[in-house]
């Protein structure tokens, strides 16, 4: 227990005395859930669209003045000219052309009306899908209103949409509990890597492993401090969630610490190893870059685990940041419990048990 | 009980087809000031790095105070004491610290550990620095330190790898006066260097050229049977024979 206590008092002093790395504890978690959630939006607006009008109607007046007031489109020429709008699609100022045909509204009456032309800026997929998607809705409304101005109610009008657990599909509720995932597998899966791998550099690795210290406790005083600054920095990032995004979680907190606890181990547990197995800082780096990069895009944090193919679906199995991302998702937006989340549960414990069991192991005191 | 506190056989140490540590046959009596010198890459390093318990040999077999350096290297661990060619002790703690840290992993108790460590600073002439970091002292002080470090939980053996290595005369001086008390004290010194001034003051010497001990025996043996000066003759007849480098 004293070895314990000496080995920890010595990392802390350790980190406390360095230059960097307090203020670095602090100021991340606040520069990323400050300014990120604001910036990384997946959600489309102010796409560009130009119209070309060759109908001069009641309709096309009706659907331009809809693009005027939506928020999702910015307005950028109405003309008669298709070739002036292509330019403009070509020049990159708008994304999405609308051409409404010769006599549209007059062939809505009949029974093979005119079709409207979309098209569409199809390098940016996301926006061009969207941009279109809501084009379509637009002008739907738009004739919908017109027709309930001159006859009966359209079947378009009976659907009431509710979006459950996030009111206003608010982009930034999906993206602030994954910033929280994001924030403690780059801090608490580098520093203890890094920290442990810096002494392979320096060579004071060589003078603990002559003494008779033993590899668990050493490693467990390489991970403890990490994890205590895991939670210094979850709740940085949730009371900014809190203050800033009006973001609580709406189940238990109790919860998001009990994952968090085995989730922070788990990542500091992966650190560890990639640093016994690295001689040098860079090759510790880059080998948690590439870990970092599938963490980030496949574990569901951005992109829906759902729409990926089956065979990566598996794969995701492994990760065990996914079960964090849904545990996070799950309290913060739905208020869930262990009740429905023990599997997640289960398997962050299992993988916090299975990687800091392999970083002891995989640390050699004799080579 | 046999006075013979280090002893090996044929230990060999090879990295891939290189073999750095080649069939080296040696005994050390408890007690004993002994120099293991060579050349740069002659494999001292690599051969007093198994003799710790930090390297496993290729093949061959050896004993140090009492346990197997292939199969009980934690428990030599116990009874020995290492100082490296590379200082590393923590240069980002106090020279307080560093003793506290050690005292407190060789398992040294609260009391044990504050009497060790205003000892050591008295030895040293230290009280001043004790809440220096270490990082700022000038190098003799830091290899002094290190000494101390490495013999603070009293081991039956310390490995010393190069100790005065750019050290200035005076703390050379210094230094050897430490190891002389130590050895004294009953602590045997297994000690590498350069200076053949320092051979001298060694009870036996061994000379390794590429990778085998080539010469072995007390100074005075070693210059008489080379028909040498001294000792810094002696290195040079057999260094030459040499053909490493570094």
């Amino acid at each position: 227990m004293r070895t314990l206590r000496v080995l920890l008092e010595k990392e802390f002093r350790q980190f406390m005395r360095n230059a960097f790395m307090p203020k670095m504890v602090i100021l991340f978690p606040l520069l990323v859930m400050l300014v990120i959630p604001w910036v990384a939006t997946m959600d489309v607006r102010h796409v560009g669209v130009s119209v070309v009008d060759n109908d001069h109607s009641e309709a096309s007046r009706r659907i331009v003045e809809k693009l005027r007031a939506s928020d999702y489109f910015s307005l950028k020429s109405v003309t008669e000219s298709y070739e002036e709008a292509y330019a403009s699609l070509e020049a990159g100022e708008a994304d999405v052309i609308l051409s409404i045909p010769e006599n549209f509204e007059r062939s809505l009456a009949g029974s093979s009306p005119r079709r409207i032309g979309i098209d569409v800026n199809g390098t940016n997929a996301l926006k061009g899908g969207l941009g279109s998607q809501y084009m379509t809705q637009i002008v739907r409304q738009a004739l919908a209103e017109l027709r309930q101005a001159q006859g009966p109610v359209e079947a378009a009008d009976l659907f009431v949409v509710q979006n459950r657990y996030n009111p206003t599909l608010n982009y930034q509720y999906f993206m602030v509990p994954a910033l929280m995932i994001i924030l403690l597998v780059l801090i608490c899966g580098f520093l203890p890597g890094l920290n442990l791998v810096s002494e392979k550099e320096f060579g004071t690795i060589e003078q603990i492993n002559v003494t008779p210290v033993s590899r668990f406790l050493f490693t467990l005083a390489k991970l403890i401090p990490y994890w205590i600054i895991g939670f210094v920095v979850l709740t940085i990032a949730m009371l900014l969630a809190w203050w800033v995004y009006g973001l609580t979680p709406a189940g238990s907190i109790g919860w998001v610490y009990l994952a968090a606890l085995f989730f922070i181990l788990t990542m500091s547990g992966l650190g560890i190893i990639i640093a016994n197995r690295s001689s040098t800082m860079q090759q510790t780096m880059f080998v948690m870059f590439f870990f970092i990069m599938i963490f980030v895009l496949m574990s569901g944090l951005l992109t829906p685990i759902e729409s990926m193919p089956a065979w990566a679906r598996y794969i995701t199995y492994l990760l065990p940041p996914r079960y964090f991302v849904e545990v996070m998702r799950a309290v913060y937006l739905k208020g869930a419990s262990l009740v429905e989340l023990w599997p997640q549960y289960l398997a962050l414990v299992g993988y916090a048990g299975l990687f800091n069991a392999m970083a002891a192991l995989t640390y050699k005191k004799q080579s | 009980m046999s006075d013979v506190i280090i002893s090996v056989k044929d230990l060999c140490k090879c990295f891939g087809d290189f073999t750095a540590v080649d069939h080296i046959t040696f005994e050390v009596q408890r007690g004993e000031i002994f120099g293991f010198l060579g050349a740069n890459g002659a494999g001292k390093t690599t051969a007093m790095r198994m003799l710790c318990g930090l390297s496993y040999p290729t093949s061959g077999s050896g004993r140090v105070a009492g346990f197997d350096i292939c199969t009980q290297g934690e428990q030599i661990k116990r009874h020995i004491g290492y100082m490296s060619q590379r200082f590393s002790l923590y240069d980002d703690l106090t020279v307080r610290e560093n003793i506290r840290l050690y005292a407190g992993i060789y398992g040294l108790g609260r009391y044990e550990t504050l009497r060790r460590t205003v000892s050591v600073l008295n030895r040293l002439h230290f009280r001043d620095e004790a809440n220096t970091l270490v990082g700022s002292l000038p190098l003799g002080w830091k290899q002094k330190l290190a000494f101390s470090v490495a013999t603070l939980h009293r081991p039956e053996v310390v490995f010393l790898d190069e100790p005065t290595g750019g050290v200035d005369p005076v703390t050379r001086r210094q230094f050897w006066e430490m190891i002389y008390e130590a050895a004294s004290g009953g602590t045997t010194v297994f000690v590498t260097t350069h200076y053949m001034d320092e051979a001298e003051y060694c009870s036996r010497v061994s000379i390794m050229v590429d990778g085998k001990i080539e010469a072995l025996g007390a100074p005075a043996e070693l210059k008489k049977q080379y028909g040498a000066e001294s000792m810094d003759e002696v290195f040079r007849i057999l260094a030459r024979g040499a053909k490493r480098s570094e």
